[in-house]
């Protein structure tokens, strides 16, 4: 219990650096959101108005502190940039709470093919003894590690979308309108996402396998006549999964906070998207927010992954 | 016998060997010779067809690819080199004190780790080119600072696995100074691994550089990264396959090269 | 080309807001494509048409980006709007009358006009409208150029008398201000209503805005389509994807370079935009303060060879701030500097100015704008040829209208200017004292001339008074005036009907399916 909280103050204190940082990151980068609005055809009058509205004429701390007090009382404010109507903006918890779905779907598809594919493709690796194979998949794996995740996502759409015409690029179906629409679109970012991933895991499953085969308890394990499979999946396959779930815990923290580049390739509504847009045009709200949610994502996962250490390898607890 | 088995070559190491000691050369000539300017415009060869007069054709620009991919290279790999020593820097000093000491240094250290690895790293890149502008210092500096957390974390448990090693007792009852024992004695223990993350941050950094290109916050032109060069030419995918190819295959045989090198390292030490 | 930057505007880049700048409309049609305009037209289907900024307002009113603006003209009408020649239509209104002496304007509503509820449109909706757009209602005016109006009246329930407080010949252009329905702009959670040939569906942010056809429209006839989506796109390389792909019939900002991409599946149109773009230079910042390094930067520049490599040869050259397509006040003054480079002339006036040798100079340039970027790179190929060394400084669009255009704290930039039906629009901005004079700009005889323009009430006099401008702002080399951009549309084969405007709008009530 102490340890969970002493885990919970430090998630808390580093929230709150983030958040005090984002929002002085706001004032430090040139820009601001009123000329964003206005643009080239900004009045003093007009800005001066836009201003008062947005409650940006007051002081930097107050502004602050309103804005925490709102959040801790569960208002997490409205967007400076995006309307709901014509005289209301969007609530960023609407906002949000419309783009994350997509972002938790992609990054759920992403993750099952990672490990459906990953892991059997690791095990055969550390297995299997032959040199052409061995190769092959060292070459495959460092070749999928060195493409830009961009260039990666183009190459997706030309290969499926507009050479086997397998989806139509752009033509992302919002899960309100067709639920298996969304995801069949969805499966193409997350190859996009994935083919990296799980040739990173694969050779990350690979070598801890091997490592542990040359363990002394597998020589045990032999002498005592257990058989080749027996050894590998009772045995080293369990301990080597060990390391191969903090590193699947960072792939996750790495999607879930969203995938900007591929977003932004698939033209997908997502967060990452939304993060971008939203710095771009100064929305401080809507940033603060998904700031905040990012940190606590990649947080959170650690803190699971360490969770699991704890409880499939009891040495750990006893540190 | 021994000392001829550490040095046999596996493959790896003579594949990586060669394409990364290809990449060097390509760079470092191309700092000082190009077989055509990289800025120079010509209207009438925009968009030519690789020939013997431009092996990798020209750009938009009329520009001849392959002497910008030289350029890009040079670019390319002083950015991952830079990248990597600076946030290296910082990952041994910050991972090796907080590691070795622990306390409340650790923890405080540890919670601005977090705070910096929690943060976006495209608004973290954002705010230092908003505030620095744009460019290629800038674009180094962006990144040295988002990969920082990841060297100290590294850097950290190396320490903590060595520090109550019996050599490191040893030198502690001898006297030896923290310092001499931080840096003189645990700090060539961990190198190796040091190395291996140093190469595997190389890479990181030459892709991130791409997607910050791709996202509009990378160099600037006339300058070129190879990162640019791919995202300009995916715009001219069938007009022009051979931009991309050119900056594409590129960038893969520099990663390759890089991780097929520190693959055959891990396995010659390992054998 | 492509607009990467997403960022940001882009996308980062992303697309941003605001946008005047660069935008793009057009005249004088030069269709690069084959037109299909025999084949017969059908009612119905639904059309997507891909835009690069995401809307910064669903308030007509409020609405400043152009990319907004180009949206809800679908939507939104004035009493009078602009039709695809640049003259003024009657919309909402049926007729109007102005005074001799330019101050009263007499609007008489269309019969049986309609807003997309249902409602009949009433004279209080006029009054309404009018008066919240120009601060009679809460003393603060909303568009700019209608806070000379002084006051609104019905006179009977067909009939409104609007009076100003100025005569002016380019007040009606700001008439076309949308009529929305008596207190929508204050009630709580309105969705936007208005009287144009399409209805509002939905907006998605970062998504789409989604139209539906109105049956009752006032023009007959119109529109042909049922159902209209603006997709809001991440960049042009995106766009490109996805016009590959299908998933978009229209998209209005093509680049040159990605014309030959899409040529043979799509109908490619250009046009020259409502964007003049320049070398804008800060003349109150050195060396630009130095009438003879502008003017020699103009000689140094070889606006063809521009032309060529960023427009295709699309573009037009200017050498002022005015667009080609307002024939009655453009005056050509491209022999002052020529449209090629003069270096010699170039060099001697960098040597009278004191710089025999050149200098550093940054050209900062929104990055969002890969148009503007690469024409920033054609010209420091150019500027080294005379000895100036410059640097691209690429910066996002926010940042770019805050230190940039607001903040005036800049060497050079290169971007484009909007402008609307009317000469003032691009030429006040030049008068010293003027707010949106971005590059200081200081000349007493422009300032002269400028004010005359404002008190002479003779057409043929002011005609003459907007060339003179143009020429002073040309000698004095305020800047270097580069292209009017050309605009470059892809369209579905299968459609057809697609008007150019010489504003940025985009009007899908004529675009139809052929047979």
């Amino acid at each position: 219990m102490k340890y969970f909280g002493k885990k919970l103050v430090s998630l808390i204190i580093t929230l709150f650096m983030v958040s005090v940082a984002t929002f002085i990151a706001f004032q430090i980068i040139p820009g601001d959101v009123v000329t964003s609005i206005l643009g080239t055809e900004a009045t003093e009058e007009r800005e001066a108005q836009l201003r008062e509205e947005l409650g940006l004429d007051k002081p930097v701390v107050e502004r602050y502190v309103n804005w925490m007090g709102g959040v801790l009382k569960g208002d997490l404010g409205t967007s400076y940039r995006y309307s709901k109507s014509m005289n209301e903006m969007m609530p960023v918890a609407e906002l949000i709470g419309d783009k994350l779905p997509v972002t938790l779907w992609l990054a759920a598809i992403a993750l099952v093919l990672i490990i459906v594919i990953s892991i059997p493709l690791g095990v055969l690796w550390a297995h299997s003894s032959s040199k052409f194979l061995d190769a092959f998949l060292g070459v495959m794996t460092q070749g999928a590690m060195a493409v830009p995740s961009f260039f990666l996502g183009v190459l997706v759409i030309y290969i499926f979308g507009i050479v086997m015409k397998m989806f139509t690029p752009g033509s992302y179906i919002s899960y309100h309108t067709s639920f298996a629409g969304f995801l069949g679109y969805l499966i193409f970012p997350a190859i996009a996402i994935a083919i990296p991933k799980i040739a990173m895991t694969a050779r990350f499953l690979r070598n801890a396998m091997l490592g542990e085969l040359k363990q002394d308890y597998v020589r045990t394990a032999y002498s005592k006549g257990c058989s080749k499979n027996r050894v590998m999946y009772g045995h080293v396959l369990k301990n080597a999964m060990m390391p191969v779930i903090t590193f699947v815990g960072m792939i996750i923290a790495e999607v879930v906070a969203g995938s900007i580049v591929v977003e932004q390739v698939f033209s997908l509504p997502g967060i990452g998207r939304l993060l971008i847009s939203s710095i771009s045009t100064r929305d401080f709200p809507v940033v603060e927010i998904l700031v905040l949610y990012i940190a606590f994502v990649v947080i959170f996962v650690y803190f699971i992954v360490d969770m699991l250490y704890r409880v499939l390898d009891p040495r750990i607890s006893g540190r | 016998m021994k000392r001829k088995h550490h040095l046999k070559l596996n493959k790896y190491l003579v594949a990586g060997g060669i394409m990364t000691a290809v990449m060097v050369i390509l760079a470092i000539v191309g700092t000082f010779w190009t077989p055509y300017s990289t800025t120079t415009m010509s209207a009438a060869e925009k968009f030519a067809a690789p020939s013997l007069h431009h092996i990798m054709g020209t750009d938009n620009f009329g520009r001849d690819i392959f002497s910008r991919v030289m350029k890009g290279l040079g670019t390319t790999m002083m950015v991952g080199t830079l990248v990597v020593v600076a946030a290296g820097a910082v990952g041994i000093l910050v991972g090796a004190l907080t590691g070795f000491f622990g306390g409340w240094i650790d923890e405080v250290m540890m919670r601005i780790n977090d705070a910096i690895n929690g943060f976006p790293s495209i608004l973290l890149s954002l705010v230092v080119i908003s505030v620095l502008g744009m460019g290629r210092q800038n674009v180094i500096l962006a990144l040295s600072i988002v990969f920082i957390p990841s060297f100290v974390r590294i850097v950290r448990s190396e320490y903590i696995r060595l520090r109550d090693m019996e050599f490191v007792n040893s030198a502690r009852i001898m006297g030896v100074s923290k310092m001499r024992i931080l840096f003189v004695h645990i700090l060539p223990n961990i190198l190796s691994v040091f190395s291996i993350s140093m190469m595997i941050g190389f890479n990181n950094a030459i892709l991130a550089e791409s997607g910050m290109s791709y996202l509009g916050i990378g160099v600037q032109p006339p300058d070129a990264s190879l990162g640019k060069m791919l995202s300009d030419a995916q715009g001219y995918m069938f007009t022009a396959p051979w931009y991309a190819l050119s900056a594409g295959v590129t960038i893969v045989v520099l990663v390759l090269g890089i991780s097929l090198l520190g693959e055959g390292i891990r396995r010659c030490s390992n054998d | 080309m492509k607009n990467k930057k997403r960022m940001l505007s882009l996308a980062l880049g992303f697309t941003m807001l605001a946008t005047a700048v660069l935008s793009g409309c057009s005249g004088g049609t030069n269709q690069s494509s084959e037109d299909n305009s025999s084949k017969e037209p059908t009612y119905g289907g639904s059309v997507v048409v891909g835009v690069q900024q995401d809307i910064d307002s669903l308030d007509p009113h409020k609405a400043t980006a152009a990319g907004t603006k180009e949206i809800l003209f679908n939507i939104f009408e004035g009493l009078v709007k602009p039709d695809e020649n640049g003259n003024l239509i009657n919309a909402v209104a049926s007729d109007y009358t102005l005074s001799d002496d330019g101050l009263v304007y007499t609007f008489t509503i269309r019969d049986g006009i309609k807003f997309h509820n249902g409602n009949a449109v009433t004279v209080n909706d006029v009054k309404y409208s009018l008066e919240r757009a120009s601060g009679l209602l809460d003393g603060t005016a909303l568009i700019g150029a209608l806070k000379t109006l002084k006051s609104v009246e019905i006179v009977d329930d067909k009939t409104v008398k609007v009076t100003t407080s100025k005569a002016s010949a380019e007040l009606i252009y700001s008439l076309t201000v949308a009529i929305i329905p008596d207190g929508s702009g204050e009630q709580e959670a309105s969705q936007p209503i208005g009287t144009g040939p399409f209805k509002f569906v939905s907006y998605t942010p970062q998504q789409n805005i989604v139209l539906e056809k109105n049956a009752d429209y006032w023009q007959n006839g119109l529109p042909y389509l049922d159902e209209v989506t603006f997709k809001i796109v991440t960049s042009s390389d995106t766009a490109l994807l996805e016009l590959q792909g299908g998933s978009i019939d229209v998209y209005p900002y093509l680049t040159d370079s990605q014309k030959a991409e899409i040529q043979g599946t799509f109908n490619v149109k250009s046009a020259t935009s409502d964007v003049v773009q320049a070398l804008f230079l800060n003349n109150a910042e050195a060396p630009f303060d130095n009438e003879k390094v502008r003017q020699a930067v103009n000689y140094a520049l070889d606006k063809d060879s521009i032309n060529g490599f960023v427009s295709g040869g699309n573009g037009e050259i200017i050498s002022s701030a005015m667009l080609p397509t307002l024939k009655n006040y453009y005056v050509d003054l491209n022999s002052t500097y020529g449209n090629t480079a003069n270096v010699e002339k170039a060099k001697q006036l960098l040597s009278e100015a004191g710089y025999p040798n050149g200098f550093d100079m940054t050209i900062t340039v929104p990055s969002s704008y890969e148009f503007h970027m690469e024409t920033a790179e054609v010209v420091v190929e150019q500027l080294k040829a005379v000895g100036i060394n410059a640097k691209i400084d690429g910066i996002e669009w926010s940042s770019w209208l805050s230190d940039v255009y607001s903040g005036r704290k800049y060497q050079s930039t290169i971007c484009g200017l909007t402008c609307d039906m009317t000469p003032s629009y691009l030429l006040n901005r030049f008068v010293s004292n003027a707010s949106k004079n971005f590059i200081n700009f200081n000349s007493a005889k422009f300032d002269e001339i400028y004010a005359k323009t404002l008190t002479t009430t003779n057409q043929t006099d002011i005609d003459g008074y907007y060339k003179e401008l143009q020429k002073i702002l040309c000698d004095e080399a305020g800047s270097a005036f580069i292209q009017a951009c050309p605009l470059t549309i892809a369209i579905n084969k299968k459609l057809d009907g697609y008007k150019f405007y010489p504003v940025y709008v985009q009007d899908m009530s004529t675009v139809y399916f052929t047979k």
